[in-house]
């Protein structure tokens, strides 16, 4: 379990990290560690430059305003669990990263390396998903923003280039009447997600559901939107008829794979079980 | 390369390789064996360290990313003659066993308790799911931890400085 040798750079800003990934191959950007550590006590990466970005300030901002939610790459998560702004401005995010690793992991792991490594079960990604998110990325050629919904393209796999870095990733505003539920499954708590949900809403003057969002992660090679559940659930009310059906919605919505901690049917079934209890948990939001 | 932080308190400066963790710099380098290596990828808790107040696995962290951070062991979390409050109390309530895992749940206590005197079992519980131990059976180490929560009241925990977050 020792890593394999690499050199160590850590620039002070943006352009030099960019300028160094840029100029090496096999260079690999730092954040928090919290994945790409392990990765590399495994040895499955095995880059010839590691850049760390933790000298580089304005990555760690969290900004609140009209138009977005913006989180900066190195922002960590125990940065959006003690910002008492976000209970408000994105209480769904909040709810999420709770749900992530354990305490010490939250003390390091970042919102742009959880981004990066795009492990199927995490959080993150699943809420940048749900939630549209925009990644804006920094790289050679210059900046450029992709859609949370082109950006994962399997397992560990990414829009990323080689020499890009996430700089932030803004989440839309949240409306203050805005109806939510996270709901997460893991056989210890802190694991990787089994099957976890993600469900938004907003009701109309009748009581209506609209805007309706879903999402579910743990259950395929990246975080997916299930339009099926979405369309099951828009326009109507959020009462026990609906939910049953959404929950066997999600159910036939998804294809995870049969692996040792579950069978693809087991985790067809828990998906609709995490939406049916995100569903319930956003009634009463 | 070099690298310069602080110790339980103490300026140190040593030379290694960028692919060394901190937990090993801690103890090979530095010969601070109190932190204990469990897993080396993150998932026992055993090598936990406070580093800059905030409680980290230092097997998940390089040492070269230590640079000017304040680090705090579990070496700087205890007297030469004395138990401390959080020891004092995993004593009491027979919270230990072969102690391997030990030296990650005190400091991870210490950090939580530092910062949140007056949480409650709900949520020492899921601070120290992160930590695994296969003697106890959790139960005794819980109330260890919640017993030793008045030391913290207005006070360190009854710990020297460089100690505290």
């Amino acid at each position: 379990m020792k890593m394999p040798p690499f050199e160590y750079a850590c620039p002070a800003t943006l352009s030099e990290a960019v300028a160094l990934l840029a100029g090496r191959e096999d260079a690999k950007a730092l954040a928090g560690g919290q994945s790409l550590v392990p990765m590399l006590a495994f040895r499955l990466a095995q880059p010839a430059l590691l850049v760390d970005l933790r000298k580089i300030a304005d990555l760690r901002e969290i900004e609140i305003s009209a138009d977005s939610v913006r989180l900066g790459a190195m922002v960590r998560w125990r940065d959006i669990l003690d910002d008492r702004r976000l209970a408000t401005a994105h209480p769904l995010l909040q709810a999420a990263v709770a749900e992530v690793a354990h305490y010490q992991i939250r003390n390091r792991g970042t919102v742009g390396g959880s981004i990066a490594h795009a492990d199927p079960a995490a959080e993150m990604p699943g809420i940048a998903v749900t939630c549209e998110a925009e990644i804006n990325v920094r790289g050679r050629s210059g900046a450029r923003v992709i859609k949370a919904a082109d950006f994962f393209q399997g397992a560990l796999t990414t829009a990323l280039a080689a020499d890009e870095i996430i700089v932030d990733v803004r989440l839309p505003p949240w409306p203050a009447r805005r109806r939510w539920g996270f709901q997460e499954f893991a056989r210890r708590r802190g694991d990787f997600a089994l099957a976890a949900a993600a469900v938004f809403y907003d009701e109309d003057d009748s009581g209506k559901a609209r805007n309706v969002h879903v999402g579910a992660i743990g259950v395929g090679d990246t975080p997916v939107r299930l339009h099926a559940v979405e369309a099951v659930l828009e326009g109507h009310s959020i009462d026990e008829d609906t939910i049953a059906k959404a929950d066997a919605a999600a159910a036939s919505a998804v294809h995870p794979h049969d692996d040792i901690h579950g069978s693809a049917a087991y985790r067809r079934a828990l998906t609709g079980t995490m939406v049916e209890r995100a569903l319930r948990a956003a009634r009463a939001s | 390369m070099p690298v310069r932080f602080e110790v339980n308190a103490k300026k140190v400066e040593v030379e290694v390789e960028p692919r060394m963790t901190l937990a090993d710099c801690l103890r090979h380098v530095l010969r601070l064996t109190g932190t204990h290596v469990g897993c080396e990828h993150g998932v026992c808790g055993a090598c936990t360290i406070i580093v800059d107040g905030a409680a980290v696995r230092s097997c998940l962290m390089l040492a070269v990313q230590a640079e000017g951070s304040k680090v705090v062991t579990i070496e700087g979390l205890s007297h030469d003659h004395e138990l401390t409050p959080l020891q004092k109390s995993f004593r009491k309530h027979h919270a230990l066993q072969c102690g391997f895992c030990t030296p990650g749940m005190i400091t991870t206590a210490h950090a939580l308790l530092s910062e949140e005197p007056d949480c409650d079992a709900a949520r020492v519980r899921e601070v120290l799911s992160g930590n695994l131990c296969r003697c106890t059976g959790y139960i005794s180490i819980i109330e260890a931890v919640l017993d030793a929560r008045a030391a913290y009241k207005g006070s360190a925990g009854g710990v020297g400085a460089g100690s505290q977050p």
